[in-house]
């Protein structure tokens, strides 16, 4: 697989054709090839989470998805999530004041977004067992934690 | 709120205007300053300069009354993007919701006369260093707005006085703002400057000590926010470098890394990637470049590089590095460089009714940082950009100059948002790389790390021996204290010139070392081995390990002679503020009252020092003893900060250090073997997760009214002393090596069952 192909996806909501190696990463085909950078590498190989997408509704590490496995899939970034960056997430981890660093939170706000569209009004419990597969150094947790209960009490 | 200047992260990109243009473009007045440490040699309308100096201003007051302030380092999560130019903006009476902070440029206009003199965050320096400057800026600024506005309306200034962002002459009921006025307003050749005693009395301050927004936050949630990592030129180049199966990450000031460099490559399956160009040897690594991030990577899986071996870096292996440095530890005939001694220790132990010894040992850790090392370098002749996740501008350019002959100060370093520093982003080896390959290409190009590079050739935290001795009198009073550190330096590595200077001496590895516990005879001595693998700046460095030990072996002391813990260390505690901190402890961790059953605490103290920072914490733990898992469920921390400039970002910062020392505490461990790193990557060098958060409970107390300090790294080093003083108090077994992994823990039970067996 030394040459590269070409592959049409939607990302979010704009239809883009993009020629690389078949295995690709959507991490890096999103930061490199589309310039689009609010999505973070951190380990390459599904750890640590800053690489979170939704790929078709769903939250996804793009680090571990091939662009060639991506035809027609329809992607969202967090510069995707909401227009105006007012996603209730967003507003509620400015309010919190959540970010440290700030590295890993496009993909916490990401995975907190694929959880809120399944279960709204999630207990402390099932956010954990939810947002535990994404890391934060700077251990801003807690208010990660305090972030998710506001936005689903203020939606 | 104040907002982020966004622009000023991208100013030198090419397709946008230089900083310089902008400023021009924008009118208004921009205000430069000099400053020595604690004062203000001068201050210059940064209009008038030849466009190199035009960068350098830190105010520009704008006709639309918008203020921007410069923040002179780096984010990285520590708020200080908000917390200087704050400090700016309390003496100048702006309006804080008309500033705008920019990212400055690299420039000795910057630099932190507190923080070896160079432009750069470290050492928890960067409220210290600034604090006084900043406000003598902010102040001189607005005696330069009142002297324009009385001369316009052709009164006394003193008879002006300023309110938010504006000049207001109360008998004449006429006022300007800062926007009106620098339309027209000049600044005289050498004013009289502002000095300490006319900065605002605490009573008035509008902005320090209450919190506000921070300015990086609203970047940070929405993908915008620029880290190094994101940084485009169009008709860059990737690279991804072939490493060493040693750790090498060379200081580029002082070494090449060539020792464990490649000796020969084999590159003709990696040369077939499509989008890859070039395969070049660097000393200390194979580089391939390529037009395409992932040609890159995948060439260098293809790559056949054959390695030196290191004379010192292959022998290092840190399980044998333990024992034989302990050994050295013990053997008081191998002397060191002591430190902050008092009394005659050898004297006060052959006196002593009764003494005790303990040896401690601690593992390398590593940084981890979310945003591995990555730089992106732009050399055309004598231009030379850099943007690079820096903890250190000054240090970059001295390295760019290096390389490319360029003059230092000619070298634009283009600060970035830091994605994780703690200390690894003083490392300069990625802007080496970057700087060295665009030279070679004659184009942009970006450099990023993998995360197993990062793993792999980190610059980690020291591995210690440690040697504690107690002498008591016959009523368990504390008569007598040795401690001697055995470690490698960091100095020596990375900042060679300063070691040079005093050497045998690592301020940043012995801290912690001297405590103000009242011991009439106190011996502390560091003795330096050099290892032969990188060691670098870990949060809290040496903190880590020396106060593990002291505290640790406190409580051994407390064992010894029976008495509480927490009691004898207030009673030992020479510093005022410490005891106050200690006494609080006591309060808001009910100390005193019983626990549920397996369940016990512990508790930690640490000074702080220079930091002028000091805290205690209690944690309360229960351990699986099936598993040997140690569990903290709940930490208490009083803090004496002095004045806490952003309460809620120092609180931030105090947490953060809790759960580093939390998990250096309990798991982070870097193996090295024959100098090759054990660990890859976060599935076997595990960082702490949302579901293993003890609850945090932090107190701020201010025992030094007035004085500011740096709180980021102070607390980190008190949660593992503190864990292995609860698992004593729990089952009587003294765990004496860090990190406190379950296997370890298991051995000490079981030992401990074959003793009273």
């Amino acid at each position: 697989m030394a040459q590269m192909t070409s592959t049409t996806l939607t990302v979010n909501g704009k239809r883009q054709t993009v020629t690389a190696h078949p295995d690709t990463p959507l991490l890096w085909v999103l930061r490199e090839h589309l310039k689009i950078t609010g999505t973070k590498y951190g380990c390459g190989v599904g750890q640590c989470g800053a690489c979170t997408v939704h790929i078709d509704g769903k939250a996804a590490f793009s680090c571990l998805r091939p662009i060639a496995s991506l035809a027609n899939v329809h992607v969202t970034t967090i510069e995707g999530l909401s227009p105006t960056s007012e996603h209730p997430l967003q507003k509620a981890w400015i309010a919190e004041e959540t970010p440290q660093c700030g590295y890993c939170q496009s993909g916490q706000i990401m995975r907190a977004a694929a959880l809120l569209k399944d279960n709204p009004k999630p207990t402390r419990e099932q956010i954990v067992a939810h947002m535990k597969t994404n890391i934060c150094r700077c251990g801003s947790y807690r208010r990660i934690i305090a972030a998710i209960e506001r936005a689903a009490k203020e939606g | 709120m104040a907002t982020l200047n966004d622009k000023s992260l991208h100013h030198a990109l090419p397709q946008n205007p230089q900083r310089r243009d902008l400023l021009k473009n924008a009118g208004g007045l921009a205000l430069g300053f000099a400053f020595g440490p604690g004062l203000l040699f001068k201050v210059f309308d940064a209009r008038a300069c030849e466009d190199g100096l035009r960068a350098n201003a830190w105010v520009h007051f704008r006709p639309d009354n918008s203020i921007g302030i410069m923040c002179p380092t780096a984010e990285m999560g520590q708020g200080i993007m908000t917390s200087l130019p704050l400090m700016l903006a309390e003496e100048l009476d702006a309006d804080w919701e008309l500033v705008d902070v920019e990212q400055a440029p690299a420039a000795k206009d910057y630099i932190n006369p507190g923080y070896f003199g160079v432009q750069g965050v470290g050492g928890s320096n960067s409220t210290r260093g600034y604090w006084t400057i900043m406000r003598l800026a902010g102040a001189q600024a607005r005696k330069i707005m009142i002297a324009n506005a009385a001369q316009y309306w052709k009164v006394p200034a003193g008879e002006c006085t300023t309110a938010q962002g504006k000049v207001v002459h109360a008998e004449s009921k006429r006022e300007l703002s800062y926007g009106e006025i620098a339309v027209f307003s000049e600044v005289v050749n050498n004013p009289p400057l502002v000095t300490e005693n006319e900065l605002k009395p605490r009573e008035q301050w509008r902005l320090i000590g209450r919190d506000v927004r921070r300015v990086d936050v609203p970047a940070k949630v929405n993908g915008s926010a620029q880290y190094g990592i994101d940084v485009q030129i169009p008709g860059m180049l990737f690279a991804s470098l072939a490493r060493s199966p040693i750790a090498n990450t060379p200081h580029p000031l002082y070494g090449t890394g060539a020792e464990n460099g490649p000796v020969s490559f084999d590159d003709t399956e990696a040369m077939k990637v499509q989008g890859v160009v070039k395969v070049v040897k660097l000393d200390h690594a194979v580089a391939v470049l390529g037009t395409d991030y992932w040609a890159t990577v995948k060439a260098k899986r293809l790559l056949k590089v054959e390695w030196r071996k290191g004379e010192l870096a292959s022998k290092y292996d840190s399980e044998a590095k333990k024992t034989e440095w302990v050994a050295l530890a013990r053997d008081r005939s191998k002397t060191g460089r002591a430190v902050g001694n008092a009394g005659d220790f050898n004297a006060a132990f052959k006196q002593a009714a009764q003494t005790l010894s303990a040896e401690y040992l601690t593992d390398h850790v590593h940084h981890a940082c979310m945003e591995p090392f990555n730089a992106t370098a732009w050399v055309r002749g004598k231009e030379v950009d850099v943007w690079v996740p820096t903890q250190g501008q000054t240090w970059a350019q001295q390295v760019c100059a290096k390389i490319t002959g360029v003059p230092a100060e000619e070298i634009r370093i283009n600060t970035t948002f830091v994605g994780g520093g703690y200390g690894a982003k003083t490392e300069q080896l990625m802007t080496a790389e970057a700087v060295t390959l665009s030279k070679l290409m004659n184009k942009p190009v970006k450099v990023i790390w993998s995360r197993e590079d990062d793993v792999k050739h980190g610059a980690y935290r020291p591995l210690t021996a440690q040697r504690m001795d107690a002498a008591m009198a016959a009523d368990g009073k504390v008569m007598g204290w040795s401690h001697r550190l055995v470690a490698d330096s960091v100095l020596v590595r990375a900042r060679k010139v300063v070691w040079d200077q005093n050497p045998g001496l690592d301020g940043s590895v012995a801290v912690g070392m001297v405590q103000p516990y009242g011991v009439p005879n106190k011996h502390h001595e560091y003795v330096h081995q050099l290892g032969g693998v990188p060691v670098g700046y870990w949060n809290a460095v040496g903190n880590g390990f020396t106060i593990f030990a002291v505290e640790s072996f406190m409580d051994e002391v407390a064992a010894k002679i029976k008495k509480d813990p927490l009691q004898l260390r207030i009673e030992l505690m020479t510093d005022i503020r410490g005891k106050a901190v200690l006494e609080q402890l006591r309060k808001v961790s009910e100390w005193d009252r019983k626990r549920a059953d397996g369940r016990a605490l512990g508790v930690a103290y640490n000074h702080g020092g220079a930091w002028n920072c000091q805290i205690g914490e209690v944690v309360e733990v229960s351990l699986d003893r099936a598993s040997g898992a140690i569990k903290v469920h709940k930490v208490w921390a009083v803090a004496d900060p002095g004045t806490a400039i952003q309460p809620k970002h120092l609180r931030q910062q105090l947490e953060t250090g809790i759960i580093w020392g939390m998990s250096a505490g309990l798991r982070e461990q870097i193996v090295i073997k024959g100098g090759e790193v054990q660990h890859s990557n976060f599935y076997d060098y595990p960082v702490p997760r949302m579901d293993e958060m003890p609850e945090i409970e932090i107190h701020l107390v201010e025992g030094a009214h007035g004085q500011v300090s740096g709180a980021g790294q102070i607390g980190v080093a008190p949660m593992a002393p503190a864990i292995a003083n609860a698992v004593f108090k729990l089952t009587g077994v003294r765990l004496r090596e860090l990190p406190m992994l379950p296997v370890r823990v298991k051995t000490a039970l079981n030992e401990q069952a074959v003793k009273t067996a």
